[in-house]
C-alpha cells in the first residue's frame, strides 16, 4: 500500500545506505507492491535524484510497466534554469529598492489619473466628453437613493452614541439640554459628512473599483479604447458625478437623520421635550456650519469616486487583483477622507469658521 | 512571396516595420517586419505564450512598441498624436477572445453604441442598423439580450456584430475559434471569409488551430517563442510544403515532421 494518505514515504531509509560505503546500483522489487499512486512516484523521483547526484545507477526495471512510463515523463523534461523565479534568493536591499520604485511608479500614476479625469471633466464642461445620460441616472439612483438606509440607520446611531457620551459628562452639571448642542453641532460640522463618505467609501468605493477591475479582465475597457471611447469619460466620469452630485445630499440627510438620534436619547432618557430640543438644537447650528459640512461632505464625495475609479483602473486581470482593487479602493478612500477631514479642521479652524 | 493579385499594386493596409515588443526589461518578441496586404486574410500564427496576442494589442494601439513602427496605409500609427489616432482606430473593428461585449447593456446597445458616438443616426436608425448587424452574424431577434443571457458563440458573433457596427476597413480577430465547438468555430470561419469577400475588408487574424489557418489564411507570419523573433511568412499551405524552419514545419503538421 503506497498511497497519498498515509503521508509520503521518506526516502531517509535508502539514504543511509549512500552514507558511506555507497552502492553502484540500485534495483528495485515490486512483486509485493499493492496499490499505488503519485505517493510511490515522488519516493522514486526522489531516489532517483539522489542516485544521480551520487553517480549511482539507478534501475527502474523491476517497477510496474505504469510506474516506469510515469518515472520516465517526470524525468523527461529537465527543469527550467530560470523557471524558478529569484524570489528565494532576493536581498533585502533589491527588495526594498523594487518596493521604491514601485511606490514611485504608483505615485505617479496616481497624479497621472487625476490630471487626466480633470482634463476629461473639462471636456464634459465644453459638452465634448462621450458618455450616456442613462448611465448616470442609474448610478445616481445606485449611489444616491440606494444608499439612504444604510446612511439612515448609521448616521441615527451615531447621533444616539453622541448623546450618550455628552449626557453621562453634562448630567454632573444638570445641563444635559446642551446634549442638543453637542450633537448638532458635531453631526452638521464633521461628523456627518465623515461618516457618510466612510459609508460611501465602502459602498460606492469599492463597487466602483470591481466593476471598472472586472471590466479590464473581461477586456471590455480595451474594446472601447479600440472604438475611440475613452474608458475615463464613459465610465469614469459618470461615476465621480453621480457622487458628486449625491453626496450633498446625503451628508445633509445624514446630519438630520442624527439630530434625530440625538432627540431620541433627549426625549427618552434624559427628559426633554422635543420642542425644547429642536429649539436648543436650531440655536446651537449656524447655516454656516450647515454649508461647511455639506461642502465637506461633497469633496469627500470625489475623493471616495476617485479613489474607487482609480485602483478599478489600475486593476491587474485576474480574479484575485480585481479583489485586491476592491479592497486598496477602500482603503485609499477612507485613508484621503480622513487626511482630508484633519486638513479641514485646520484650515476652518484657521478661518475662524 | 506576393500577397496580391497580379497587376494591383497597392499600398499594404497594415505595415509592421522593424517592430520590438517588450514588457519592462523582457523582450517577447523582436525584428518583427511584415505587411498586411488589402483584402487578405493575415493570419498571426505560433505556440502558445509567443506573444501572438500581444502582437495585436500592438496593432490596434492597445501596447507600445518598444521599438520600431506600425503604419496603417502609409501613415505612421506609432507617431500619430492622440486626436489622429482615434480617427484611424475608429476604421478598424476588433473581435475580443471572450468577445468583451459591454455586460451592463444589450446586445442592441452593445452593436449601437458607436453608432450612436459617430454618426448622427437617430435612436431609431441606430436600432434598426444594430439589429441589421445582428442578423448578419444570426442574431436577429437577440436584440434585447444581455451578454450573460446568451452562449458563449454567440457572445462571440456579437463581438463581431459590434466590431463591425461602423464598416471598418480592417477587422481584427484575437483567437475567434477557442471556446467553441468544432461546427461553431466553422461557421465562424466561413463568416469571417464571407465577411471579407461582401466588404472587401483587411483581416487580420490570430489563432494557432491549424483546420483554420489553412481554410482561410492568404497570408501569415510565424512567431517563434524560443528565438524571439518571426521565422516564417507566407502562405500558410506553401509553408506547409515547403517552410524553410523545420520548427515552422512541424508547428503546421502537428508536430510530425
Amino acid at each position: 500500500m503506497w498511497r497519498l494518505e498515509e503521508g509520503l514515504p521518506s526516502t531517509e531509509l535508502v539514504e543511509r545506505e549512500f552514507g558511506a560505503d555507497p552502492p553502484r546500483r540500485i534495483g528495485f522489487d515490486a512483486e509485493g507492491l499493492g496499490t499505488w499512486d503519485s505517493g510511490i512516484l515522488t519516493f522514486l523521483v526522489g531516489v532517483s535524484r539522489m542516485g544521480r547526484e551520487g553517480g549511482v545507477v539507478v534501475d527502474p526495471s523491476g517497477l510496474p510497466d505504469g510506474l516506469q512510463r510515469l518515472l520516465a515523463l517526470a524525468e523527461a523534461v529537465p527543469e527550467k534554469e530560470d523557471a524558478r523565479s529569484a524570489e528565494g534568493d532576493r536581498r533585502l536591499i533589491a527588495l526594498l529598492g523594487e518596493r521604491t520604485l514601485h511606490t514611485h511608479y504608483l505615485f505617479w500614476s496616481d497624479i497621472e489619473f487625476v490630471g487626466q479625469v480633470t482634463l476629461a471633466f473639462g471636456r464634459a464642461l465644453r459638452g465634448k466628453a462621450r458618455f450616456r445620460g442613462t448611465d448616470l441616472a442609474l448610478l445616481i439612483q445606485q449611489n444616491g437613493f440606494d444608499a439612504l438606509p444604510i446612511v439612515t440607520l448609521v448616521t441615527f446611531l451615531l447621533g444616539l452614541i453622541l448623546a450618550f457620551v455628552g449626557a453621562v459628562q453634562l448630567q454632573t452639571f444638570g445641563a444635559t439640554i446642551y446634549v442638543a448642542d453637542l450633537v448638532g453641532v458635531a453631526m452638521v460640522r464633521d461628523m456627518g459628512a465623515l461618516i457618510t463618505g466612510i459609508i460611501m467609501a465602502g459602498r460606492s468605493g469599492a463597487a466602483f473599483a470591481a466593476q471598472l477591475g472586472s471590466m479590464k479582465v473581461t477586456q471590455e475597457t480595451d474594446a472601447m479604447t479600440t472604438m475611440a471611447i475613452s474608458p475615463l469619460e464613459f465610465l469614469v466620469l459618470p461615476r465621480i458625478m453621480a457622487l458628486c452630485l449625491m453626496m450633498p445630499f446625503l451628508t445633509l440627510y445624514g446630519d438630520v437623520m442624527g439630530i434625530l438620534g440625538g432627540a431620541f436619547v433627549g426625549m427618552t432618557v434624559l427628559d426633554l421635550s422635543a420642542v425644547e430640543y429642536f429649539q436648543q438644537t436650531a440655536a446651537a447650528v449656524s447655516l454656516q456650519d450647515l454649508v461647511g459640512g455639506i461642502f465637506k461632505g461633497s469633496v469627500y464625495g470625489v475623493l471616495v469616486a476617485l479613489a474607487g475609479c482609480l485602483r478599478g483602473m489600475q486593476s491587474g486581470k485576474s480574479s484575485s487583483a480585481v479583489g485586491d482593487a476592491a479592497t486598496s479602493a477602500v482603503v485609499t478612500g477612507i485613508v484621503a477622507i480622513i487626511v482630508a477631514c484633519g486638513m479641514f479642521a485646520f484650515l476652518f479652524y484657521a478661518l475662524g469658521l | 512571396m506576393e500577397a496580391h493579385p497580379a497587376g494591383e499594386v497597392a499600398t499594404p493596409a497594415i505595415s509592421v516595420q522593424d517592430l520590438t515588443m517588450a514588457y519592462g526589461d523582457f523582450v517577447l518578441q523582436r525584428d518583427l517586419t511584415f505587411d498586411i496586404g488589402r483584402g487578405d486574410i493575415f493570419v498571426i500564427m505560433g505556440g502558445s505564450g509567443c506573444g501572438k496576442s500581444t502582437l495585436l494589442r500592438h496593432l490596434i494601439g492597445l501596447n507600445e512598441p518598444a521599438q520600431g513602427e506600425i503604419y496603417y496605409g502609409d501613415e505612421s500609427f506609432t507617431r500619430a498624436d492622440d486626436e489622429r489616432r482615434e480617427q484611424m482606430i475608429r476604421r478598424v473593428g476588433v473581435l475580443y477572445q471572450s468577445g468583451a461585449l459591454w455586460s451592463s447593456m444589450t446586445l442592441a446597445e452593445n452593436v449601437g453604441l458607436p453608432l450612436g458616438e459617430f454618426t448622427d443616426l437617430t435612436p431609431p436608425e441606430i436600432r434598426e442598423v444594430a439589429a441589421l448587424k445582428l442578423a448578419l452574424v444570426g442574431l436577429a431577434g437577440f436584440e434585447d439580450y444581455y451578454p450573460s443571457d446568451i452562449s458563449g458563440g454567440m457572445q462571440k458573433r456579437a463581438g463581431l456584430a459590434r466590431a463591425m457596427a461602423l464598416d471598418p476597413d480592417i477587422l481584427f480577430f484575437d483567437e475567434p475559434g477557442a471556446g467553441l465547438d468544432p461546427i461553431s468555430a466553422r461557421l465562424l470561419d466561413d463568416l469571417i471569409v464571407g465577411l471579407r469577400d461582401s466588404l472587401g475588408a483587411t483581416i487580420v487574424v490570430v489563432t494557432h488551430e491549424l483546420a483554420s489557418i489553412f481554410a482561410i489564411g492568404t497570408n501569415s507570419v510565424f512567431l517563434d517563442a524560443e528565438t524571439r523573433t518571426m521565422i516564417a511568412q507566407g502562405v500558410p499551405s506553401d509553408l506547409f510544403d515547403h517552410a524553410e524552419d523545420e520548427r515552422v514545419r512541424r508547428f503546421l503538421r502537428r508536430g510530425e515532421d
